[in-house]
């Protein structure tokens, strides 16, 4: 789910050289280990990936069969960006994004550090924050949306017993819907980018930290000028793996809200997904998860570029 | 005498600060698995007494009604999400385990014509994400007759190439000294892979079948998309089916659910939690 293409490319060293087999028989040979995958990976994965690009310069509804289905060009890529819906979900996505990602990143940061050598019982309380992680997004948005109502909900209940008259309405209010659904993100994205920190802090080389002892530096920094830098692969790693899921956030908008009230949740991946099997606008769905992609593809690329600059490989 | 003293205290200061820290730590814990809490004590109520405060963190009014109901009294019942599930999950966990661990064999150990380009292809297919294939598998499952089929949901998990990729990357560990002495004592390639590959790749191949596992049973997308018929829904669509009938209205069988739901996954992921760790930070770290 959250895994697609971070991992570093290995490069493959070369097998050994066979005498006695010819040629061809490690070719064949070759092929039977990989025939059964590469079949699934041809009809599941490399044809449907064409033909989705084809369908994306189409109109189609899907039950009018393949008769009814009209070329139309960049039509659907052009009308897109006069969509109001459309243009709704880029703006709620960008700051999903911007809200959930920096505080996530920072509060996992803090969260590793301290549990990696700074307290006991450290495997049960990683356990506590990884929790959500393992959950199933609808049993989660289940609960967040009891938690949220905003008459009788536990959180307004608490809110309105520390003295605030009139608390958020969260889920039924266009203002706070986004936030809402954002705070439940932060919540539960907590665990896992914790657990990838905590990786990454142990690789780092306990030397470094002696030297600066000797040094006398203090907690501060030794965070500031030893961990955050050394964990710059981890943090860059990170912020692709989760921007990507960001862009792509689908279930709790889908469950807790809708998209709506209005357009104030309205998600880019709900609106591909509302266009295809609501609307059955077959076509234009196909366009808009081809922008998506296009999307995170860039995004990957400028990161992978920019990482250069900050990115402290040892 | 006075400079051992001093290393005393500074040991005993560092002591203390471990436990503070340990509280706060432990109590932010709290805090993050609240609603599951609330989730777990919301179960036992009767729905007159969920949204009272002071909650009730363990019920007054004691009923574990909720879960009959849940289980034996709805349409379909919560027992047939639960068999969906498990034989959807576990026929992609043995199916992506044998596929990729072929193809993983293929792509490391083997040469052969053509290899390094499908490799590359497969690479250039994993940022493309589910939207994309979404509407493209939806017409592929129609047009072959899988469509509302749990073949819709098995097919794609037993192909993947995330599951490929980890596996090459451990089999790419494994000395190729080992293959050249087993082909000399005259071994076959499938006996190599079977017989002194996979073995060593344990821990790999338990990772992969724990993440799987729970991705495969936490999926929601794919059976929104690919199920129409009730009594195949897996568990999370399942449970979707509860929260739209009961619109919000019954919390406490939406929670009994829930805790059904998330039940299974919390006991397969402690004991499997080193296996899974491995796995998602298998990607994280250079090297």
């Amino acid at each position: 789910m959250r895994h697609n293409g971070q991992m570093a490319i290995q490069s493959t060293p070369k097998t050994i050289k066979y005498k006695k087999k010819s040629k061809v028989k490690n070719d064949v040979i070759g092929y039977l280990f990989i025939t059964p995958n590469l079949l699934g990976f041809i009809f599941l994965t490399l044809i449907p990936v064409l033909f989705s690009l084809f369908v994306s310069f189409t109109e189609w509804n899907i039950f009018k069969g393949f008769k009814e289905m009209n070329f139309v060009g960049l039509k659907n890529y052009i009308s897109m960006f006069e969509d109001t819906w459309f243009k709704a979900s880029i703006k709620n996505n960008v700051i999903y994004t911007l809200g959930t990602i920096p505080v996530t990143l920072c509060a996992a940061l803090l969260t590793a550090v301290i549990l990696n050598d700074k307290v006991y019982g450290k495997n049960a309380i990683r356990t506590m924050f990884f929790m959500p992680y393992i959950s199933n997004v609808v049993a989660i948005s289940a609960i967040w949306l009891a938690l949220y109502n905003p008459s009788y909900g536990p959180i307004n209940q608490f809110l309105m017993d520390l003295g605030i008259s009139d608390p958020p309405k969260w889920i039924a209010s266009s203002k706070w819907a986004l936030p809402a659904v954002m705070i439940m993100s932060v919540w539960g994205g907590l665990g896992y980018n914790t657990v990838i920190y905590l990786a990454g802090l142990q690789g780092i080389p306990k030397e470094l930290y002696e030297s600066a002892d000797i040094d006398g530096a203090n907690w501060w920094h030794k965070l500031i000028r030893i961990t955050i830098p050394m964990l710059s692969p981890t943090t860059f790693f990170l912020l692709i793996t989760n921007i990507i899921s960001s862009f792509q956030v689908f279930g709790q908008i889908n469950i807790m809200t809708q998209g709506g009230p209005g357009t104030s949740t309205t998600v880019i991946a709900y609106y591909i997904y509302l266009s295809g099997f609501r609307y059955y606008k077959m076509g234009y769905s196909a366009s808009m998860a081809w922008f998506l992609f296009i999307a995170i593809f860039i995004v990957t690329l400028i990161q992978w570029k920019g990482q250069k600059k900050w990115v402290n490989y040892m | 005498m006075g400079k051992e003293s001093i290393n005393f205290d500074k040991k005993t200061r560092e002591k203390i600060g471990k436990l503070f820290m340990t509280v706060i730590m432990f109590a932010i814990g709290i805090i993050m698995i609240l609603p599951f809490v609330w989730m777990l004590s919301t179960s036992f109520k009767l729905e007159v007494d969920v949204f009272k405060f002071p909650i009730e963190w363990i019920p007054r009014r004691f009923t574990t009604k909720n879960y009959v109901e849940v289980w034996l009294n709805q349409n379909p019942p919560f027992y047939v999400y639960y068999l969906n599930s498990i034989k959807i999950t576990v026929i992609c966990v043995l199916g992506e385990l044998a596929t990729s661990s072929l193809a993983a064999y293929g792509f490391s150990r083997l040469n052969f014509k053509g290899r390094d380009s499908i490799f590359l292809m497969y690479l250039g297919t994993m940022m493309i994400p589910f939207q994309v294939l979404m509407v493209p598998r939806f017409m592929l499952f129609q047009w072959l007759g899988l469509y509302n089929t749990h073949w819709s949901l098995i097919l794609p998990g037993m192909f993947t190439t995330l599951g490929v990729f980890l596996l090459r990357q451990y089999f790419l560990t494994i000395p190729m000294e080992l293959s050249e002495s087993a082909r000399i004592d005259g071994a076959g390639e499938f006996r190599t892979f079977w017989q002194i590959i996979l073995p060593l790749a344990k821990p790999a191949l338990a990772s992969l079948a724990i993440l799987t596992f729970v991705w495969r049973w936490n999926d929601y997308e794919g059976p929104l998309v690919f199920l129409s018929n009730k009594n195949l829904y897996t568990i999370p669509l399942g449970l979707t089916n509860f929260i739209d009938e009961m619109g919000g209205q019954q919390n406490t069988l939406i929670m009994a659910a829930s805790v059904s739901a998330i039940f299974p996954i919390i006991i397969v992921f402690l004991l499997g939690q080193k296996y899974f760790i491995e796995g998602i930070t298998a990607g994280s770290i250079k090297g």
